[in-house]
């Protein structure tokens, strides 16, 4: 049988078939992946808020970033996040999975002005207290997200971020451990103020030696991701200021 | 030999030298600019591509009696989309940090236009066989040139490969960079590429002069 692929009924019925096999294809796998899926994002999420804290497998050696593994960072998160807090309206409730808050859709609720959520985790390491703030803003391409841990300093513990396509080899790399080491030590503070940290070139500091400046050194090539992270950090510690005011030790 | 006839093998062993996409029928460039700049993302660019071209090849090859050729583009466009997302799912469900070093390449991948390119001339004119063939071939020859430019980018902007400091520290100043030497910024941003590239393409023409354009 010859097939007429020409004629303009056969061209919108293959159209349509095609369309229906491939969502179809494509719905099925999404669906029976979905809890997979979920539960990863779940694990990731823990492994970063732990990271920030400085929970993690990291040697004194190569400068690689490893998380607490999958299989045991449920144990760990229990262990070492001692409070999880909602801080909606100005009020802070606990929730114990207030990581799973998708801060990407509480910002955009802010911006519409509808009433919004905030997450905030409180960890205990070596019998400190730490104050993990999630943060998220944008990079050259798309969007780039973290956490960054505070003593009641105000001054930086540790950071994670991570980004969804920044160009590799250049502002991909501020989720490598030489950039993101370079924030532990840093004060959010300029005297009072919430200035955060900027990503600043020519500090003429690539080993980050000074850290009462507010800066660390930039990633060459890669000017707009690392703005990207400045602007992050300063308007994400700026959304909990009230918050970290009362905690706060002046 | 049983496995390969000599036409078969110079569909997978043409397109790594006389005919490659990149530096012969200069196609790809885009990624071949966007992703060089360290070496572990050309190569898992390129493993990514083989994997997709391959398969894309054979399903369109399957296919190419019954596509409408109105539609045709439009009908390849999904064919890689989907195969893209197939993977980007089951690698998020199964091998999750491989997936986020990955996600920033299925963009690249679905509008790498070698992969449309190969569908459009070959695998709609061929079978199956010849087709995965000829996936597998383009795919190497880009990867090939992928992975050498990501080599020279790296070594040279950032004196690293694959991640490891093979200079010494320039920080530190200890290895090479005692001496004086310094790490080319230049060599990380896109530009870079496309002067590794037009070298690449300015030596493979002076050693085979029969592929240089007549005016």
């Amino acid at each position: 049988m010859a097939l007429d692929t020409d004629k303009n009924s056969y061209t919108v019925i293959f159209a349509a078939v095609m369309v229906v096999v491939v969502g179809s294809i494509l719905a099925f796998l999404a669906s029976s992946l979905m809890p997979n899926i979920k539960e990863n994002e779940r694990f990731a999420k823990q492994q970063n808020i732990l990271y920030a804290m400085g929970v993690n497998e990291n040697g004194d050696d190569a400068g690689s970033v490893n998380f607490i593994p999958t299989d045991k960072v449920g144990a760990e998160f229990t262990t070492y996040i001692k409070e999880q807090l909602v801080i909606e309206g100005g009020k802070t409730t606990q929730d114990g999975e207030a990581y799973l808050i998708d801060l990407k859709k509480q910002l955009a609720n802010k911006k519409k002005g509808k009433p919004y959520k905030l997450p905030l985790f409180i960890g205990e390491k070596d019998s400190k207290r730490l104050y993990i703030i999630p943060m998220y803003g944008k990079g050259l391409w798309d969007a780039i997200w973290g956490y960054i841990a505070l003593d009641d300093t105000m001054t930086v513990q540790g950071v994670y971020f991570d980004h969804k396509g920044e160009t590799a080899g250049l502002g991909a790399n501020i989720k490598m451990r030489y950039f993101m080491d370079d924030f532990t030590g840093e004060s959010i503070l300029d005297g009072t103020k919430y200035a955060g940290i900027a990503v600043a070139k020519g500090n003429n500091d690539p080993l980050n030696k000074t850290k009462d400046d507010n800066e660390v050194d930039a990633l060459a090539g890669a000017t707009i991701t690392g703005n990207g992270v400045a602007v992050m950090i300063k308007e994400s510690v700026n959304l909990y200021k009230d918050y970290l005011e009362t905690i706060r030790v002046k | 030999m049983a496995l390969l006839t000599k036409k078969d093998a110079s569909l997978i062993l043409d397109p790594l030298t006389d005919n490659n996409p990149i530096t012969i029928q200069v196609l790809g460039i885009c990624s071949a600019l966007a992703i060089t700049a360290e070496l572990k993302a050309s190569i898992v660019m390129a493993i990514s591509v083989i994997f997709v071209m391959a398969l894309g090849n054979v399903v369109i090859s399957l296919m190419r009696n019954i596509i409408p050729s109105k539609i045709r583009i439009i009908v390849q466009l999904i064919v890689v989309a989907t195969l893209v997302i197939i993977v980007d799912q089951v690698l998020k469900a199964y091998q999750f940090e491989l997936s986020k070093t990955l996600g920033a390449f299925i963009g690249l991948i679905i509008t790498n236009c070698i992969i449309m390119g190969r569908f459009e001339a070959f695998a709609l004119a061929n079978g199956p066989w010849k087709s995965f063939l000829d996936g597998i071939g383009n795919a190497l020859g880009y990867g090939v040139i992928l992975i050498i430019v990501g080599f020279f980018r790296e070594l040279l902007g950032s004196g690293t490969l694959l991640g490891f400091p093979v200079l010494g520290d320039p920080i530190l100043k200890t290895g090479l960079y005692a001496t004086g030497y310094e790490n080319n910024g230049f060599m990380i941003i896109p530009p870079a590429a496309l002067i590794v590239v037009g070298l690449i393409i300015w030596v493979q023409r002076s050693r085979n002069p029969a592929l240089v354009e007549e005016n």
